[in-house]
């Protein structure tokens, strides 16, 4: 691992200790969403619809509830309608009116999968026969599976009353447009006429599932005053809580809720699935309810994220420079309204700086699990289209794609098409580290084809808020609300180590519940590290703030007589020497004696999150004979190797297959085909460092950027590898054979 | 449902017979617990044979090996010749699932499961094995490839069970080979399987060859043309044109979450050629 | 139906528990002994996350029956470390960042066990694909492999 690092010199930031939580994940002790068992619990299990698009006529429990050993049944009767209301799920808004119907059909099941009814029952085989026994009268309706398919005037309408937003003037027929969303700089048709070379391009990618190995899993616990515990796998604990109160109608403070540790989430444990029905349960019964997914269940009915059709024109003079930029973006939101196009149109263009470019996106309805974010939602499907257009470019201009990168790349001043002009940001520096790597430079084999491609996230802040105590031994205890899902305490715990110049070791970090802690918004937008950094390091610098209040209250001189410097609380001024200067730990020993104890408590809304960007380069050798496997994928970029293996699975292998009655036909490990171990190389990270200057230490998330490009690049690498374009994901095998076929290289 | 174990052939095969098709023989269960948990079977009983001594030992003698149905795929890469004298046959058992299913998984269950994408059953075939099948009315020898008759069903009777699966001494001079393609490097569910397994003369010269194909029709086919192929010739390149050609014609696939018709059929070209070809070069080593 | 009686032994210990015949040799780990190191990601053999050796052998618990293990030797990761000592694969996998969710460690751990104990010298190759059925969708598996080879080296060193 190469690591090009410019920046300051610190005592912990940078070093690699063994992570707090690192203990308990390697011997089978850390407790995730399934692992909790409470005295007396009932087993949860949800009813879900066999048919793609159904009218739910009538839902009879009667026999179910009369077995033996079932306690409660809940159905669409249990939750109140909700209002339309929008609200922040991670990067994706949500609509309360929605959720509830996604957490219980209520008029109509929307897709194979949608939960119809939960039961609670003394064991697993008593509740599957619950299931069983429960009698749902359906009416088919015919369904529509594909997002151009659904566009059209003639398509079976998943909501009757859906509207297209953004459209001027107002539709007055229904459709499934949930909403068109446009952004624009310049003038396209002047650009367009300053371009030497035009080219065009329709895309289509599959949607993708998250694939965190957890499946959704929460126990409830609801008793007889109505106080409820919940302990839950999930990215944002604070989001679930105001979720099922909402949707329950109950009190906030009445819900108090647990995150586990957390089996990965990567966006797809940002919204609620079982939650409100094993509250409900619990409350029916008054006893804890545990509810697990089957890793069937998880596929048919959670994430994933959109699959889309696009269409992208670019056009560049011929020493590479483009002169404009135009997309169209239709994705798939699944079976309500709210895909990820407009983050998938405001990263379309992000890398380059340009004058005139126009992206239009459409937000499409289908009989499809709703979509959930995953990963810089929307970015990685954009990016692959615009990467797969610039490669095009590059490659018909006769230049080199990664110079005609560093020719257009955006940099500090550029006006994004969504808006902001950027600050001081990586890109130029990235190409210029992929350009100096030295898988750049080695040599390719028969078959063989390179390919580079850059991305962009956003990266946001938002509501944080952290507890530091400095115990009377002197060491601290950190408490952070946002779930830890690769690492969180492990840096939470550097930085405040690092402010307070104490051994990282001393600090001890959890993740606290929502009694314990103000708000929290989710673990989303490779925002954790960020904001529940600052927050600490907000917290470390209140407790200097009263280390040095108590000392100088136990020297008797003015609190503005005493400095903090080289971690301890010094006597300043005139009283220098006069006194022995105090660590943290000393001042930890005389908190009680001194106005009792010591606490640093952040409450804040992180603001000044910036945008991260990375490069990818990947290499890729096709047999001519049979079809395209990567072979020797090597990936230049910021840091997580566990991005470009998604990214190399969405590429390759991950897809939906619906059959022609609406279902899902490759619900499990078996079909979906993640990446496993012998798919893959060992990858190559080269860290480039652009510190965040509104950051205290220069921190900008980097949990997303890294899936952003891969698409595009190995698209390109296998452009080079077999001399066929691909403008569909996944390339599988039977389309890579088939396409070289056509082209006559097979 | 209710779990047996017997430890005998006539305990086990009377149990079956009197539950019927609402039977099922537990081996790995690699495939039967997958089924049950996804309620696509719902047994009323569940025979365990690993207590039968007879499937779960690997005997050889001057005719050959016997292989107990139950052996595991760990268990047969792990003997000290069988990988020696059918190399084709293990690996394509050891293609099965991952390093922990072929901890459980055996050659009846690949069979029995009654799948025409099993990995081990054009290995068989290609091997020219026979399952030894007990039953009420005693024991009865059937070749491999006429065990399967469409997905999910085998030319088993009520009661039986196979016990074992007898594999011939290899000849000099002979060698087998299987690949498959998958569109990951494990894991996976065989798009194509091709077993090959051919026997040369002093001069090099194809005297016997045995040839099958998996997951290209409703069974693992066993493929005379392309055997014919390649039998009286130093398997140079027209015959493996013919080859190519052969294993093409007899395919008859369907398109499914897992390949498409036109990728299958071609493929299995591409994979009886390069299987043969280690088979060959396998054969003039040995 | 009655339960089956099943006496076994859990990493070195004699348990006892009751079980009904469709149980899973997971379910019974993990809901009658409370053994939740052993994770469920699929409970069809295709993640490995509840990966265990059942007399020495690797396999994945949820396609064993709970009523087979009558009788057996079962290892699952609570029985790795020694005392205060962690087992070197788990020393290995915290220095190297070789987790970072976590819910795939446990099943990790316990195939890469297995190979070291089959293979104290496995190549990069070998630990791929004798690894390919422990899905891991954080790491891309790179530190992971670094840490089982490097686990290897020091175990054949000491």
């Amino acid at each position: 691992m190469q690591e090009r690092v410019k920046k300051p010199t610190f005592d912990v930031i940078g070093t690699r200790p063994v992570r707090p939580d690192g203990v308990d994940k390697v011997t089978g002790r850390a407790k995730f969403g399934a692992d909790l068992k409470m005295a007396g619990q009932l087993v949860g299990k949800v009813l879900r619809s066999p048919h793609a698009h159904a009218r739910i006529k009538s839902i009879d429990t009667s026999k179910a509830l009369a077995l033996p050993g079932v306690k409660a049944i809940v159905t669409r009767e249990d939750f109140v309608e909700q209002a339309s209301e929008f609200v922040p799920a991670g990067e994706m808004l949500i609509n309360y009116r929605d959720v509830v119907r996604n957490v219980l059909a209520r008029e109509k099941a929307l897709y194979e999968g949608h939960a119809i009814a939960a039961v609670a029952a003394i064991s697993e085989s008593a509740a599957q026969a619950a299931l069983d026994a429960i009698k749902v009268d359906y009416e088919v309706l015919p369904h529509v599976i594909d997002e151009v398919e659904a566009m059209k005037p003639d398509a079976p309408l998943l909501h009757d009353d859906m509207i297209t937003a953004g459209v001027t003037p107002v539709p007055t027929k229904a459709s499934n447009v949930a909403k068109r969303v446009e952004f624009a700089l310049g003038d396209t048709a002047k650009g367009f006429a300053e371009a030497d070379l035009i080219i065009e391009r329709d895309f289509k990618t599959a949607p993708v599932h998250q694939g965190y190995i957890e499946p959704h899993a929460c126990v409830a616990s609801v008793s007889e005053d109505g106080s409820a515990e919940l302990w839950v796998t999930t990215q944002g604990h604070w989001v679930v809580r105001a979720h099922c109160a909402k949707l329950l109608g109950w009190d906030v403070n009445k819900i108090r809720v647990t995150s586990s540790e957390i089996g990965g989430g990567f966006g797809g444990k940002t919204v609620v699935y079982l939650e409100p029905l094993a509250l409900a349960l619990s409350k029916k019964t008054r006893k804890p309810v545990k509810m697990v997914m089957s890793r069937e269940d998880v596929f048919k009915a959670t994430g994933p994220t959109s699959g889309a059709t696009m269409h992208i024109k670019m056009g560049a003079k011929k020493d590479g420079t483009i002169t404009a930029a135009e997309g169209e973006l239709i994705f798939q939101a699944g079976a309500f309204q709210g895909s990820p196009v407009q983050p998938g149109a405001m990263c379309a263009f992000a890398n380059y700086d340009l004058e005139h470019v126009k992206i239009v996106g459409y937000d499409v309805v289908s009989n499809r699990p709703k979509v959930a974010a995953y990963r810089a939602p929307g970015g990685p499907i954009s990016t692959y289209a615009v990467e797969s257009v610039v490669d095009e470019l590059a490659e018909t201009l006769g230049l080199c794609p990664l110079e005609m990168r560093l020719k257009n790349a955006a940099k500090e001043g550029t006006k994004a098409a969504y808006g902001p002009k950027f600050g001081p940001v990586g890109l130029v520096e990235c190409l210029e580290a992929a350009q100096d790597s030295e898988h750049w430079k080695a040599p390719l084999g028969p078959n063989q084809g390179r390919g580079i491609a850059a991305g962009f996230w956003f990266n946001i802040g938002g509501e944080t808020t952290v507890s530091l105590q400095l115990n009377e031994d002197g060491t601290l205890s950190l408490m952070a609300g946002t779930p830890d899902v690769g690492g969180l305490r492990a840096s939470l715990s550097m930085m405040a180590a690092e402010e307070l110049k104490m051994d990282v070791s001393k600090v001890r970090p959890i993740i606290a519940d929502t009694a314990s802690l103000g708000y929290n918004f989710l673990t989303g937008g490779s925002r954790s590290a960020f904001s529940s950094g600052m927050a600490t390091v907000d917290a470390a610098r209140s407790i200097i703030k009263q280390a040095c209040q108590r000392a100088a209250k136990l020297w008797e001189i003015p609190e503005e007589a005493v400095t903090w410097e080289d971690g301890e609380v010094r006597p300043a001024g005139e009283n220098a020497g006069k006194h022995k200067p105090m660590s943290l730990s000393d001042i930890g020993k005389i908190a009680g004696k001194t106005g009792g104890a010591i606490v640093g408590y952040a409450a804040i809304s992180a603001q000044g999150a910036a945008p991260s960007f990375g490069v990818h380069i990947a290499d890729t050798e096709v047999d001519p004979e049979d079809a395209g496997r990567a072979i020797h994928p090597s990936y230049v970029e910021g840091q997580y190797q566990g991005g470009a293996v998604q990214g190399i699975g969405w590429a390759l292998n991950e897809e939906y297959i619906y059959g022609t009655d609406g279902r899902l036909q490759n619900a499990g490990f078996l079909d979906y085909r993640v990446p496993v171990a012998s798919d893959l190389p060992m990858i190559d990270t080269i860290i480039v460092e652009v510190p965040n200057p509104r950051h205290p230490y220069g921190v900008r998330g980097i949990g997303e950027t890294p899936i952003v490009p891969p698409m595009a690049a190995i698209a390109a690498s296998v452009r080079r590898a077999s001399g066929v374009r691909f403008f569909e994901l996944p390339m599988s095998p039977p389309k890579v054979l088939k396409a070289m076929k056509a082209a006559g290289k097979a | 449902m209710r779990y047996e174990k017997p430890t005998t052939l006539e305990a086990a095969t009377a149990l079956l017979a009197s539950a019927g098709t609402d039977a099922r023989v537990l081996a790995g269960g690699t495939d039967l617990l997958v089924q049950i948990r996804a309620r696509v079977l719902s047994p009323t009983v569940v025979v365990d044979i690993k207590g039968i001594e007879e499937t779960r030992r690997i005997t050889k003698d001057a005719g050959g090996y016997r292989i107990g149905s139950a052996v595991t795929g760990a268990e047969l890469k792990e003997h000290p010749t069988l990988s020696k004298d059918w190399p084709g046959l293990i690996e394509a058992a050891n293609l099965i699932g991952s390093t922990q299913v072929q901890g459980r998984a055996s050659l009846g269950g690949n069979l029995c499961n009654g799948s025409p994408a099993a990995d081990s059953v054009p290995g068989l075939i290609a091997a020219g094995a026979k399952a030894v099948i007990a039953g009420p009315s005693g024991q009865r020898e059937l070749a491999v490839e006429d065990i399967m008759l469409a997905p999910r069903k085998l030319a088993l009777t009520k009661g039986e069970l196979i016990v074992a699966f007898k594999i011939a001494a290899k000849a000099p001079h002979s060698s087998d080979a299987y690949l498959r393609f998958i569109p990951r490097t494990e894991m996976d569910i065989a798009v194509v399987g091709c077993g090959v397994a051919l026997t040369l003369d002093g001069s090099g010269t194809c005297t016997a060859a045995r040839v099958s194909l998996g997951a290209v029709a409703a069974r693992p086919l066993l493929v005379e043309d392309a055997a014919k192929a390649l039998i009286g010739t130093k398997v140079d390149e027209p015959a493996l044109v013919k080859l190519e050609a052969a294993a093409r014609a007899a395919c008859k696939p369907i398109d499914d979450k897992r390949g498409t018709i036109e990728f299958r059929i071609d493929i299995a070209g591409v994979l009886a050629r390069r299987t043969a070809l280690i088979a060959l070069e396998r054969a003039r080593k040995a | 139906m009655a339960k089956h009686h099943v006496t076994t032994t859990v990493n070195g210990d004699s348990v006892e528990y009751l079980c009904e015949s469709e149980q899973t040799l997971l379910d019974c780990l993990r809901d009658e002994l409370e053994l939740t190191g052993v994770k469920e990601g699929c409970s069809s053999g295709d993640c490995g996350a509840c990966s265990v050796l059942l007399d020495g052998r690797l396999v994945c618990s949820c396609l064993v029956l709970g009523v087979e293990a009558e009788g057996r030797s079962i290892d699952t990761v609570e029985g790795m470390a020694q005392g205060e000592e962690l087992h070197p694969l788990q020393r290995k996998f915290l220095e190297h960042a070789a987790l970072q969710c976590g819910i795939c460690t446990p099943g990790v751990l316990v195939a890469a066990k297995a190979l070291l104990a089959k293979n104290p010298d496995p190549t990069e190759t070998q630990v791929r694909y004798w690894l390919a059925g422990n899905l891991c969708r954080c790491t891309g598996y790179d530190k992971i492999v670094r840490a089982v080879m490097d686990a290897a080296s020091e175990m054949r060193g000491a």
